[in-house]
């Protein structure tokens, strides 16, 4: 097993310059009509397009609701969903719910942060991987449970962790 | 078309697939079922039918509740019951479609139940089962019965049926309706429903709004994500029918993107809704209008709070304010809103279906009808599971849910998640209803229920949820962002061995102010689990402070390791799996732990051979081991 038998879903990492952001911001912003309820979901999909949050972007989008700057960047700032910085390609997410915590999470994050050597919130230099918790999948019958990109992977084990982690087998 | 054409269609639909001369296979494919191997499963299925010839119906459907048995199939074949297999392999998969399908052994052996007329020999039936036989099914009376992604299924099924009367009759005779079934709030306060509305109904003003609430944020709750899973229309014929009851024009389901499918189920069925007249300018010919959007949360716990999810909807930061004025007279932009949880919505287009009083037979006096709840923890039967209330406790834990699995001891149940509390054995033989488990200190809560044996450190579960809380809090008020802060605080003290003497009356006298000031349900109910835990499990908190001792073995800083050196055979499997290099040891030499390297990892007592288990946990005693590797055999 590897993540690339788990999930084909990665996550393009985009660092691009100022122009290109603007255009893309532009073009994502052509179908709204610059309303302030409209504010979290343009934010969720300029960051499904870059995977964070630019800072260009935050600006361009407070001129289209018509909003102080630092209003957008407090909501972005408020919301778990929300990236200021980079992420990696493939985003690990191991659950720390209850149904998790009970059956064991602490190990299973233990060992992800482990063997990617790096503490939830962080991404390794490579941008290869993100790791963060997550409050609650709602996959609590199948403790504990990680999420790798968009997969629900159930009833993990440490051993589990390593196979799917094992970074030998992706290049 | 009326509703009558699209029923009759449905209908004809349903039967033809019901008698058809193919076989169906019903497969689970719910977020539980993909998580547990469905996925594989489907392919495998796929394949073998391809292979053998045979020619079946695959419906994907939703959660049927038996999570511990995922991935699950079902396999209906012409003139036969339904037979469930749970717990299934691709090459399990594949002997039941080579034995089952192309000849005729049901494999007796591998089947859970069967479901419908008829019977098979050696197989029970599914709903005469221990997890199933306590169960009444309202607001999951479809899921895992129905494909979700049509509309006909659910029609055919009685959907709709409840709207297309109520359509029929005035808004005040379907509020008195909902009002007669007593149904409460499910979301966890526990509120009347029929009284919410009336008060929406009676604000003045021509715009309001109704809101369904699934940002089910409890960690260990999942209810909500099944029903949207599994059985979307049960909860949009709900809100079309208190839409009208309070004569509400728009709507909005406030979803957590941690749901990726359920908001993919919704947006089908908001589409197949509007291709059969059930949304838009004149619902079903009545003149009746209402158009419903689906606005994904952005990860905030807080949202769940009413007036927190109605700022989030509308763009801003998701704070609470204070009420009054309640939503009901100014909710979303300041109009009139009523707000309701997803479950609550799919018992309304139930008790509509099928009438109040048919609802209200159910449950106790003052908590009517059922509450679903998601069972998991430490528990051999883990799942989805919806009870009438008043149930006693010991019936879910024991009956539904198997009792404790390895045979360990059961400790505590916590319900209503970071908001509720944990209940000790005494509890058992309550009633599960809001009155009874109000007065144990905790809640019923949005429904998570998780259960805990001894290796659950109550200290460190409270530590857990206010970790939570610290961390959910929005910040605004005093009481909860510091409050919880401090609690945090004192409870790390405690399970690093730190704990002073007056940390357990400073910690209740904290819960006071924190539950009395805080602005929201969140800040107010956050000392809940701190509350319960002092209050029926003191003496684990004594041990922790007083006798720096962890009686579950989970407080890494008050456990230790050592090797027996009786039972040691020095293989040297734990010296090389040791990640510290704390383990001294050599060929047949009795193996020692280096207490100041010990990073207490737990390595060394998973890898330990079962047949020696020479390493041990403990806490709080003096350990008598030698303190540098002796060769075996030698310490006897």
């Amino acid at each position: 097993m590897s993540i690339a038998e788990v999930t084909q879903n990665t996550h393009t990492v985009v660092q691009k310059d100022e122009e290109t952001v603007t255009t893309r911001v532009d073009e994502i912003l052509a179908s709204y009509t610059g309303g302030k309820a409209e504010l979290i979901p343009i934010l969720q999909q300029v960051q499904q397009a870059f995977g964070y949050l630019p800072e260009e972007a935050m600006s361009r989008i407070a001129q289209f609701v018509d909003v102080p700057e630092c209003t957008v960047f407090g909501v972005a700032t408020f919301y778990a969903q929300f990236k200021l910085v980079p992420t990696g390609r493939n985003i690990i997410k191991v659950c720390r719910g209850t149904g998790c915590y009970v059956k064991g999470a602490s190990r299973i994050l233990e060992e992800t942060e482990k063997i990617l050597g790096i503490k939830d919130g962080e991404t390794t230099p490579d941008l290869e991987y993100t790791l963060e918790t997550v409050a609650c999948f709602g996959s609590c019958a199948l403790a504990p449970v990680m999420v790798v990109n968009d997969k629900v992977c159930g009833r993990m084990t440490t051993d589990k962790v390593k196979k799917i982690l094992d970074r030998k087998d992706q290049h | 078309m009326n509703f009558e054409e699209i029923k009759k269609q449905a209908m004809s639909n349903w039967e033809a697939m019901q008698n058809s001369e193919k076989t169906r296979i019903l497969i689970g494919t719910g977020t539980c079922g993909i998580a547990a191997g469905a996925e594989d499963i489907l392919k495998t299925l796929r394949e073998e039918l391809g292979k053998n010839s045979i020619e079946a119906d695959i419906i994907q459907v939703g959660c049927i509740g038996l999570c511990y048995a995922e991935p699950l199939v079902e396999i209906v074949k012409p003139g036969m019951p339904g037979v469930f297999y749970g717990n299934l392999t691709p090459e399990l998969m594949a002997e039941i479609v080579r034995d089952y399908l192309t000849a005729d052994n049901p494999h007796p052996d591998l089947a859970l139940g069967t479901r419908g007329e008829g019977t098979i020999n050696g197989i029970p039936r599914l709903f005469d089962l221990p997890v199933l036989k306590p169960q009444v099914r309202i607001a999951l009376r479809n899921c895992g019965n129905i494909d979700p992604t049509d509309i006909h299924h659910y029609i055919a099924n009685g959907g709709y049926e409840g709207l297309s009367e109520v359509l029929r009759m005035k808004p005040q005779e379907v509020i008195d309706e909902v009002k007669k079934s007593g149904l409460r709030g499910r979301g966890g306060a526990g509120f009347p429903t029929g009284l919410k509305w009336q008060f929406c109904h009676d604000s003045p003003g021509t715009q309001k709004y109704i809101v369904c609430n699934a940002d089910e944020g409890d960690p260990g709750a999942f209810m909500d994500r099944a029903v949207l899973e599994g059985d979307p229309h049960a909860v949009l014929e709900g809100m079309l029918i208190g839409a009208y009851a309070i004569g509400a024009s728009e709507g909005y389901i406030y979803i957590r993107a941690e749901y990726p499918l359920a908001i993919q189920r919704l947006r089908t069925a908001l589409e197949q809704m509007e291709k059969c007249g059930l949304l838009g300018e004149n619902i079903l010919g009545s003149g009746f209008k209402f158009q419903l959007h689906i606005k994904e949360g952005a990860g905030a716990f807080v949202c769940g709070e009413e007036t927190a999810l109605m700022a989030s909807i509308e763009g801003s930061r998701g704070m609470p304010r204070s009420r009054p004025p309640f939503p009901a007279q100014s909710g979303l932009w300041g109009k009139p809103t009523n707000i309701n949880n997803v479950e609550t919505w799919a018992n309304v287009s139930a008790i509509l279906q099928k009438g109040s009083g048919w609802y209200a037979s159910y449950g106790t006096e003052k908590s009517k009808g059922t509450k679903t709840f998601s069972l998991v923890g430490k528990v051999m039967r883990t799942g989805l599971i919806e009870v009438p209330m008043g149930i006693p406790m010991r019936e879910i834990i024991y009956g539904i849910g198997g009792g404790i699995p390895d045979g360990k001891n059961f400790k505590a149940v916590q319900t209503g998640g970071p908001s509720g509390g944990c209940l000790s054995a005494s509890f058992l033989d309550s009633p599960v209803d809001y009155e009874s488990l109000a007065s144990a200190g905790s809640i019923v809560g949005s429904g998570g229920m998780v259960v805990m044996d001894e290796d659950s450190c109550m200290v460190d579960v409270a530590r857990y949820f206010l970790t939570f809380t610290q961390l959910e809090s929005c910040g605004k008020c005093i009481p909860c962002r510091w409050g919880t802060k401090q609690m945090l605080d004192i409870l790390e003290d405690i399970v690093t061995g730190n704990g002073r003497d007056s940390d357990i009356e400073l910690l209740l006298e904290l819960c006071q102010a924190v539950k009395n000031g805080s602005l929201c349900a969140l800040g107010g109910t956050a000392p809940n689990p701190v509350l319960t835990t002092i209050r029926y499990f003191r003496d684990e908190y004594e041990a922790h402070i007083s006798e720096k001792r962890c009686p579950a073995l989970v407080c890494k800083a008050l456990v230790s390791y050592y090797i027996d050196s009786e039972k040691c055979q020095g293989c040297g499997i734990c010296a090389r799996a040791c990640p510290a290099e704390a383990i001294k040891g050599g060929k047949r030499m009795v193996h020692v732990i280096e207490q100041d390297k010990c990073i207490k990892c737990g390595t060394c007592l998973d890898v330990c051979p079962a047949k020696f288990s020479a390493v041990v946990k403990t806490s709080g005693e003096s350990v008598v081991a030698p303190t540098e590797p002796v060769p075996v055999g030698s310490q006897a």
